[in-house]
């Protein structure tokens, strides 16, 4: 369910590390929270943030969640897809409902977040 | 699940779009079994609910269902509720699970303030009932199959007595989705076989949750206590001076209302669609021309229309249909038109 490449924080973001940048989504589990996303607010291509700031909001029919970077860093795209389709946070929120590509400030960073089987344990508890 | 007045209930089963649609289209099956039911009986019961409620309850034939209220005496919300007339001297009422332990003891004490000695018999009977809600186009051919009553022939807001799969139930063609369809007051100890029996039936019938029945009241803009009705409101700005009838004669609030009605309301419930993206929730500021002018009192995401849509208390001055107010959310005005009320009405009624 939760890829071993992929990094976790405990705000339910994921990152996979694409050839020295970051792509950030949402958890399964997150989405699974929320219920059916309708609308995505992603952050605007070009900002930068620290680690931990909101960066956009997710809004399901139900509810609203904030987006957190768990990274430090600069938007360098966004993904354009969820606009039209914001289902896919629902679908696949561990490939195509991915919703920002960050440029780290510290390729390092990432490290200190957790482990797919870390993060596994840390749903349990939620739960 | 959630907990809500003490019950334990189903939010969504397979996500809240598809249930809504598939109860649009096909049907779908609620537990509401959390509403209270009351019993109330005697030889006095009629003249008690007339003096109780505003609505004409000496109208009400057996077999008759309608919607009316329990009033302040400053013509405002206590509840919203639905009676059955099931006897000469017999009568259901169905309140809303929050308010059943409210709702009993101002009735207990109307009764014995005003009817001392009369013969009335209010039996709360909450327990005694689940209540199963079968919702959409398909409801009537899939109930058909379990069970033997006319159902072509029950009349919207009408009820019976009948089998259902072999089980006790009282059937009414009654809802709060904006479809046909009909709600099963059962036997507890029965309600899982005819959950069970219903669900085996086909028909497209998907399990739904509460999630899917507040967008698809939403739609229909049928008032939810709480939100559009509360202590502060009364039915003239809440679009239901249809369930007053001033002119049966004394009942609680009346005089208040004959005042409201002669002054008009000071505010109005509208509904709106968001203009952009972005979705209006319970409570969020409305303004008008950029001033402060009122509350949003349901928003939701509208899965029929796939746009945020909402209702609103606003100024008479102010509603409109076509006219643009803006929402306040989360510290960003949101442009929205307001619209005529219901958003969604089902073909063919």
């Amino acid at each position: 369910m939760y890829p071993s490449d992929y990094k976790y924080s405990k705000d339910h973001e994921w990152v996979r590390r694409e050839e020295g940048e970051l792509v950030i989504g949402i958890t399964d589990f997150a989405q699974g929270e929320l219920g059916d996303v309708v609308y995505v607010e992603a952050p605007e291509v070009g900002s930068s943030f620290q680690a931990n700031d909101e960066v956009g909001t997710i809004e399901s029919v139900k509810a609203v969640a904030e987006v957190y970077t768990p990274i430090a860093g600069e938007v360098v795209a966004v993904n354009e897809e969820l606009v039209e389709a914001p289902e896919r946070v629902n679908e696949d929120p561990h490939g195509a409902g991915w919703l920002f590509r960050l440029r780290p400030a510290s390729a390092a960073e990432v490290e200190g977040l957790m482990s797919a089987e870390a993060y596994e344990e840390f749903i349990q508890q939620e739960d | 699940m959630v907990e809500f007045a003490g019950w334990r209930m189903p939010v969504r089963y397979q996500g809240v779009i598809d249930e809504h649609r598939a109860v649009r289209s096909a049907a779908g099956l609620f537990d509401v079994s959390h509403m209270g039911e009351f019993r109330v009986t005697g030889g006095d019961a009629v003249s008690f609910l007339q003096y109780a409620t505003p609505n004409d309850v000496v109208a009400l034939e057996i077999g008759e269902v309608h919607y009316t209220s329990l009033l302040t005496d400053r013509g405002t919300y206590i509840d919203d509720l639905l009676v059955y007339r099931l006897g000469v001297e017999e009568y259901l009422l169905v309140v809303n699970a929050a308010n059943t332990a409210k709702d009993l003891g101002h009735l207990r004490a109307l009764a014995a303030a005003q009817f001392g000695g009369a013969e009335v018999e209010i039996e709360d009977v909450t327990d005694s009932f689940a209540l199963l809600a079968l919702q959409g186009p398909n409801a009537q051919s899939i109930l058909a199959g379990l069970c033997d009553a006319p159902l072509a022939n029950l009349g919207y807001y009408r009820c019976l007595r009948t089998d259902v799969g072999g089980r006790e139930a009282l059937v009414s063609r009654t809802g709060y989705t904006g479809e046909d369809g009909f709600e099963l007051y059962v036997d507890p100890e029965h309600a899982c076989g005819i959950w069970r029996d219903l669900m085996s039936a086909g028909g497209g019938l998907v399990a739904a949750g509460l999630g899917a029945r507040d967008t698809l009241r939403t739609e229909a803009a049928m008032a939810l206590y709480g939100h559009e009705i509360d202590a502060a409101t009364n039915p003239y700005e809440a679009r239901l001076a249809w369930t007053i009838k001033l002119k049966k004669g004394e009942f609680v609030g009346r005089e208040a209302l004959v005042e409201i009605k002669s002054t008009g309301p000071v505010r109005k419930l509208i509904g709106f669609e968001i203009a952009g993206r972005g979705i209006a929730r319970d409570a969020c500021a409305v303004l008008v021309d950029g001033a402060p002018a009122g509350s949003v009192t349901s928003g939701t995401f509208s899965p029929t229309l796939e746009k945020a849509i909402g209702m609103a208390y606003v100024p008479p001055t102010a509603a409109k249909v076509g006219r643009e107010i803006e929402v306040e959310v989360r510290g960003r005005r949101l442009s929205a038109i307001q619209v005529k009320l219901p958003f969604y009405k089902r073909k063919n009624v």
